[in-house]
């Protein structure tokens, strides 16, 4: 398997320009006669399908919910960063580029972060342009805030709702296309698998949520957009149908999965309350603008927060990074909630938990301000926990939140199999081993609005496809071979019920693989995770048939696909000895309990390639060379 | 605490449908309300039975997608909460639940709690959008918005397209669905070139889907469960009434409607 990345050379703010020129080009009248899949409908699936719908392809869009507007960037809370510099702080594409980079703990390619953070500015044009009801001053011009891992205000924001209002810009735009005839959604649909004919990416096989039946698509070229992974945990701020299932066939038909090991772990969630608990809840980074964080300095202090008189509390954000303070970026921050909980000053009835105390901003600026800034917030806090923020400090513990690793892409967003493209979540490009507040929404919109549109044209060009239709042999077997799998899952008849299995499963992760990793830990977890996939295959019940709406069957596939790769991502933790933005291991690390890299070893994107059922998967290295950063230990303090 | 359940059970859209009831034991009251449902339908696989199927996804309010009508209120008894977000502390030992799907002629059951609710896109599809190609827009500053107008967009923009206007509608109307998309767009200047446009199409998709009209009983604004206003169906009537005397034809001129 041969990375090669694509990336452009020259200097770095031209890159981006010169590689545009380079690239081939469809004529407007020939793109209708080219058809795309594109698998989701969130921010990176819906813009990309209504940017490619407005230029004259033929798409075709997929979505397992019964709308596109119900794809999980909808709940993206605090923002998205640009490189405006509108409040004049300082800041320039350079900077959001630098702190990406930084952010992202040197794990990212240069040329990637920096087309990201020069787009940024046409994503707000673009979004404001589609009516999305940014927050204004009263002069009428957009207001921007702070976030994790920056020292300037370049953050865009729609209350909390900033996912809702971008996706649903997108959304409109997308149906518009459908509108126009050129964009076709197909909902509830579910893409099982990949379809790979003379090396290339030529289709879909699906399954229709409702009938069950299943059934092949067939296209020039394939854009998924499935966002990721974080549900490997079981318990994550993830939307429950959010799974690996999409990426996870594309790695075992061909495409390099990178970095798997690389998730975020998000500092401010709202902490599990019991066993049933389904799913845990994000506060938007947003709220340490103005809350501040702390624990109780003795151990084992069971009072009340209010209490607790100043001298007796640890602000152990402010006092570990004062600099940064309260917005340390996510992965110094759940840490170090991590060091203060095992050290038992956590708090609640868990002692996993600390305070998020708004007293202090409530007192200088007043309830009302606070009450715009973050009304929906502390209203959906109270709705779930059933206490009231604005008098007593909200409770929070670090949860599973994103996941940087995904399918390897070159520059062009192209997976390792030709004609199969990624974008979003979904792919691995731009975050690096950490990624910053409010740019997980700069990224899909990047992807969708202004990078696919100059790069698809591009292979179509040149790719020189023959014509394959759904007839296609290729497609009958992966059909086969889709059904197949159903019928067995459904054949099991155990007593154990999928979630059961899931639960365990997301212990096992959390337990070896989550905030703090060993290679003790990962050895045992690689021990564990393939006995209990062998029990679930012996004994998962499954209710229901396929001929029907069975959401029962759609979790099991789902599941089963996470048992799978479960083992992937612990083993490209294993690899990594080294401890880098969100992949902490506990051999690795500074004096004070910071991450230590080893840029002389490990300053490589890992890419794993399939080797198939039997086989233990092939690491392939795409080694990343810094020419306009100089690699430096990540300081916030 | 212990609950029964009486639940709508439906196969198929041509199913005949009834009420089953289920006893939903060891209820914790920090439990969202689906996750007793979870706990309920973990229960019924492992006696062999099929779960209620009901639609859910993100879990946090937003996505819009569960939809259940909970002792005659869509989405339960606490305003401005989805039913993902109402927690069974609201709820005593003993008490019972009905639960219904939303109940309108356009949102065919799909299955048990399971709506089919494409006539909400259909509706955005002829006209809740501005027509902007990626790539043309203007730089974002260029035109000030005063912040009263951002914030009263943002108000209508929130509706997360639950449909539970429609079921707690006698009419089973959309107004308030499709008035927030009008309203939203309206207030907005990028919003004027198609304003007119916008409001006789959508309200035509509207009534093509089948939805019932507006009584003004205001029952929408009392079950959205981002609490939109009724002032949004005041906004598109507004529109749609300007719209009926200035327009020409050209709003049926393009797009099939």
């Amino acid at each position: 398997m041969e990375l090669n990345a694509k990336a452009p050379g020259g200097p770095l703010a031209q890159q981006w320009d010169a590689h545009k020129f380079g690239l081939k080009l469809v004529n407007p009248a020939n793109r209708r006669k080219y058809k795309v899949i594109v698998v989701g409908s969130g921010l990176a699936g819906a813009s990309a399908a209504a940017s490619l719908g407005e230029m004259g392809y033929n798409v075709l869009c997929f979505t397992y919910h019964d709308s596109p507007r119900r794809a999980h960037s909808i709940a993206a809370q605090g923002g998205i960063n640009a490189a405006k510099n509108y409040q004049n702080d300082g800041d320039s594409i350079w900077r959001l580029f630098y702190d990406t980079i930084k952010g992202g703990d040197f794990r990212a390619r240069e040329s990637n972060v920096y087309r990201l953070a020069q787009v940024s500015v046409n994503i707000i044009d673009q979004c404001v342009a589609q009516g999305v009801p940014f927050a204004r001053e009263y002069g009428g011009l957009l207001d921007n805030r702070s976030f994790g891992g920056a020292q300037v205000s370049r953050t865009f924001y729609a209350r909390g709702q900033t996912g809702q209002q971008l996706l649903l810009g997108a959304y409109s735009a997308l149906e518009r296309q459908v509108q126009q005839g050129t964009v076709t959604v197909v909902p509830r649909t579910e893409m099982l698998d990949l379809v790979v004919v003379n090396g290339k990416a030529r289709g879909i096989v699906t399954r229709h949520l409702i009938t069950g039946k299943v059934e092949s698509w067939a296209a020039d070229a394939v854009l998924l957009a499935t966002g990721g992974y974080g549900n490997v945990f079981y318990l994550s701020t993830n939307a429950k149908a959010c799974n690996v299932t999409a990426t996870y066939r594309a790695y075992k038909r061909g495409a390099a999965f990178a970095n798997p090991c690389f998730t975020q772990i998000h500092p401010t969630c709202i902490p599990q309350s019991g066993e049933y608990q389904s799913k845990l809840t994000l506060m938007s980074e947003s709220l340490r603008n103005d809350g501040r964080v702390w624990v109780p300095a003795a151990k084992g202090d069971k009072r009340a927060p209010g209490q607790i008189p100043e001298a007796e509390r640890d602000y152990y954000l402010e006092r570990k990074y004062p600099s940064f303070g309260n917005l340390a970026p996510r992965d110094i921050a759940s840490r170090a909630a991590k060091q203060v909980c095992d050290e038992g000053r956590g708090v609640g009835e868990t002692g996993l938990g600390v305070y998020l105390d708004f007293s202090e901003s409530i007192g200088r600026l007043g309830e009302a301000t606070i009450r715009e800034r973050y009304g929906n917030l502390f209203e959906m806090y109270e709705r779930i926990t059933g206490e009231n923020p604005y008098q007593v400090p909200m409770r929070i513990y670090p949860a599973v939140h994103y996941t940087m690793g995904g399918l390897w892409v070159d520059y062009n967003l192209m997976s390792t199999i030709p004609g199969l493209h990624v974008l979003g979540e979904a792919n691995f490009s731009d975050h690096g081993a950490n990624r910053l507040g409010a740019s997980a929404l700069m990224q899909g919109l990047a992807d969708g609005y202004f990078v696919i549109p100059f790069t698809l044209g591009d292979y179509l060009a040149s790719a020189k496809l023959e014509k394959v239709d759904t007839d296609h042999p290729a497609f009958k077997a992966v059909e086969q071979e889709t059904a197949a799998r159903t019928a067995r899952l459904l054949a099991v008849n155990g007593s154990r019920t999928v979630d059961s299995f899931h639960r365990e499963l997301g212990r096992i992760m959390w337990d070896h693989c989550g905030m703090a990793r060993t290679a003790a830990g990962l050895r045992r977890a690689l021990e564990l995770i393939p006995a209990l996939r062998a029990e679930f295959w012996r004994d998962v019940r499954v209710a229901g048939g396929n001929e029907e709406f069975n959401q029962s069957l759609e979790k099991a596939g789902r599941v089963a696909d996470f048992m799978e790769f479960a083992e992937l991502m612990c083993l490209d933790a294993l690899q990594r000895e080294e401890s880098c933005g969100g992949h902490l291991r506990e051999e690795y690390q500074t004096d004070d309990g910071e991450a230590k890299r080893n840029d002389a070893k490990f300053s490589y994107v890992s890419a794993w390639e399939y080797a198939g059922p039997d086989a233990a998967p092939v690491l392939h290295q795409e080694p990343l060379s810094f020419e306009n950063v100089q690699l430096s230990t990540r300081s916030y303090k | 605490m212990n609950l029964t359940l009486k639940v709508w059970r439906q196969a198929g859209p041509n199913a005949p449908g009834r009420f089953e009831t289920y006893q939903a034991t060891d209820i914790s009251t920090d439990m969202s309300f689906l996750e007793m449902l979870d706990v309920v339908n973990e229960r019924l696989i492992l006696e062999g039975n099929a779960p209620i199927a009901f639609d859910h996804d993100c879990r946090e309010g937003i996505c819009g997608s569960c939809a259940m009508v909970i002792n005659g209120v869509p989405h339960g008894p606490l305003k401005g909460t989805t039913a993902c977000q109402l927690h069974m502390r609201h709820y005593q030992d003993g008490n019972t639940i009905v639960i219904e799907p939303w109940r309108a002629k356009s949102f065919p059951i799909i299955r048990d709690l399971v709506v089919d609710r494409a006539a909400l896109d259909r509706i955005i599809q002829a006209g809740g959008y501005i027509s902007v190609n990626t790539g043309s827009a203007p730089e974002a500053n260029n035109i000030p918005i005063p912040k009263d107008a951002a914030d009263r967009a943002m108000d209508a923009a929130a509706c997360i397209g639950c449909g539970a206007c429609v079921a707690a509608c006698p009419n089973a109307s959309a107004m308030l669905f499709t008035a927030a998309k009008v309203a939203h767009l309206g207030l907005l200047p990028q919003g004027q070139p198609e304003r007119a446009r916008r409001a006789l199409r959508m309200v035509k998709q509207m009534d093509l889907e089948g939805f019932g009209g507006c009584t003004n009983f205001g029952e929408c604004q009392e079950a959205c469960p981002k609490a939109i206003s009724v002032e949004v169906i005041a906004r598109m009537n507004q529109d749609f009434r300007l719209a009926t005397l200035t327009d020409r034809g050209e709003s049926r001129s393009q797009g099939g409607i």
